[in-house]
């Protein structure tokens, strides 16, 4: 019996190393402990109640996604309609943007017209938002320029507004918009405009009826790619939102200082991810429908 | 005919409009992308402490930041940036070598391992590049002080977290990007070249390092550099897993954008800029290079 098991432990192991599971083990080990398993605490920390100090304890409740949805569903909603308007943004300034930049004939200029929308990215994200704050604040650069000009007598206010955060949303994710855009309209066989234009389509035809679906799997790519971490955003809203322009991120992050509540900041983190699962299997869907079709 | 030439001046009209819509998009989004930078950078020049208007070119930023001064109201000490500076390099290099280990393992075994389960583990590899880094940030957070909570209680030693905790984060999120490079190396090459290899009698250790490795080494380098970039620029995670004394220079950058607009730390930001536009530069060019040697 003992042999037998050890002998088949021998045959499992000498067939975990022939099929290279093992090499994948380590890994897979640690993104276990260090991502899954949290996500898992923080699902039953959720259900937790308050104790003092903001950890949490002993019974389960509902009662923090109760809040979710009740008190904190402004601020919920504000987050998936600020990143909601900020992929539409992206898509309509991106888009054309790719599209200028893949139809140059030189590949030296192609190169250059994508490396000038890389380059800024390179910065740290946190100065480019703070970039930002020089040019709306109350003295900044913008109402500096219009009040010299004459085109208002009073500063406008732009910091610490919606319209703010959603500047910076925009700014911090628009390259994720134009990449996979770019990649597919570059791949795009612009023979096909010319085959539509000779069956009779005209030139917004040509575009809705071919270019578009053709470069569908780029937009869908984009879309994902800017609405999810604009959901989530933390450091945007934060320097550029104040207040009024608070996003569940800034929520999250409040239940985790002085005065905070850990199970509320889990719950809100749940729903966020929630948020985020739902948006991840509507690009799945909407890619595999545009690759069937 | 008439009805149908009116048609065709028409659609004339809307392409030569689509056409100068089609320039103009891209200069006003090339503006958009590059004004707030330009200004960031022109303003560490100015010689008032205005960002509304421009007065004059000046140094005395820059100097400023050297010598622990740092505008009227903030306290500010240029040893403590260094020592945040010496603190991200160290995270970066660790958390580095430890994600390009596990990450080109798991690559390989996923390129050339035959074993069940290879799309959940796809899925566990994609899922930390998604999910907001505000969720990774608050789970680990949770995580490390059950776990501490847990190891008091049971050794009765208390762990606070520190470098330890940092690193293990920054190893968590870098995996996947280092895997992905990678990959996309492996997929590149040809497995015939190992078969040879092990028909000419070497062993798979051997062909391993004789032949697989130096063929992906280029995609392992630009991995480990792409994950020590993220590493160092990583604020949301590293903000709620550092501890006392461990603060890294993203961390302690946020510190002080966070009080106020001043030139001294438009200055900082346009030297880190500089920074980190230099070493991706290095690390594209060693790309280059090591692409074109293969």
């Amino acid at each position: 019996m003992d042999r037998q098991f050890s002998l088949d432990m021998k045959t499992r192991w000498g067939h975990m190393k022939k099929s290279g599971a093992l090499l994948a083990l380590p890994t897979i080990a640690w993104l276990f402990i260090f991502f899954v398993l949290p996500l898992l605490i923080v699902l039953v920390v959720s259900f937790l109640s308050r104790g003092r100090g903001g950890v949490a304890l002993l019974p389960f409740t509902l009662q923090h996604y109760e809040r979710t949805f009740d008190v904190f569903f402004i601020i919920l909603r504000r987050s998936i309609s600020l990143a909601g308007l900020t992929t539409v943004i992206c898509l309509l300034v991106g888009y054309p943007l790719a599209f200028f930049i893949s139809t140059r004939r030189r590949r030296l200029v192609q190169q250059i017209t994508l490396f000038l929308v890389i380059l800024p990215f390179w910065t740290n994200f946190l100065i480019r938002t703070y970039a930002w704050r020089i040019l709306l604040g109350e003295q900044g650069t913008i109402n500096g320029l219009l009040l010299s000009v004459g085109v208002i007598d009073e500063p406008l206010t732009m910091l610490n507004t919606q319209f703010a955060v959603l500047v910076g949303l925009v700014y911090g994710f628009l390259p994720f918009m134009v990449l996979p855009i770019y990649a597919s309209v570059e791949r795009f066989n612009f023979r096909y405009v010319d085959a539509a234009y000779d069956l009779g389509a005209n030139d917004a035809r040509a575009f809705l009826r071919v270019i578009l679906p053709l470069t569908m799997p780029g937009v869908l790519a984009g879309c994902a790619l800017v609405f999810i971490p604009s959901v989530g955003a933390f450091v945007t809203p934060d320097l550029l939102g104040g207040t009024r322009g608070l996003m569940i991120g800034n929520l999250i992050n409040k239940q985790f200082g002085g005065s905070g509540n850990m199970p509320l900041g889990s719950a809100l983190s749940i729903v966020m991810m929630a948020v985020v699962m739902l948006s991840l299997l509507v690009y799945v869907f909407a890619n595999r429908r545009e690759r069937g079709a | 005919m008439l009805i149908n030439e009116g048609a065709m001046g028409r659609n004339r009209r809307i392409r030569r409009l689509g056409q100068a819509g089609l320039w103009l998009n891209p200069m006003v989004a090339y503006f958009f992308l590059w004004a707030p930078i330009l200004v960031l950078v022109l303003f560490s020049f100015n010689s008032s402490r205005s960002v509304a208007s421009f007065s004059g070119f000046t140094l005395k930023w820059y100097s400023n930041i050297l010598n622990n001064v740092m505008g009227a109201e903030s306290a500010f000490s240029t040893a403590i940036m260094l020592n945040a500076f010496r603190n991200s390099l160290f995270v970066g290099t660790v958390a580095t070598a430890i994600s390009t280990v596990l990450g080109t393992m798991i690559a390989l075994a996923m390129a050339r391992g035959k074993f069940p389960g290879k799309r959940l583990i796809d899925g566990l590899l994609f899922l930390p590049v998604v999910i907001p880094e505000i969720t990774q940030a608050i789970s680990l957070a949770i995580f490390f002080k059950v776990a501490f909570d847990w190891f008091a209680l049971l050794s009765g030693e208390r762990v606070f977290p520190g470098f330890h905790t940092i690193i293990a984060a920054h190893v968590t999120f870098n995996i996947s990007y280092v895997a992905i490079v990678a990959r996309a190396r492996l997929a590149d090459m040809n497995p015939r070249l190992e078969e040879a290899a092990n028909d000419l009698g070497a062993n798979p250790w051997r062909a391993f390092w004789r032949v697989t490795f130096p063929l992906i080494l280029p995609g392992v380098i630009s991995g480990a550099l792409l994950a020590f970039t993220l590493s160092l620029d990583d604020f949301v995670i590293t903000f709620f897993t550092s501890g006392v004394g461990t603060t890294t220079l993203p961390v302690f950058v946020y510190g002080l954008l966070k009080l106020t607009v001043t030139p001294e730390v438009n200055a900082i930001s346009t030297i880190m800029m500089l920074i980190s536009t230099l070493l991706i530069g290095i690390s594209l060019a060693m790309q280059g290079r090591a692409a074109s040697r293969v």
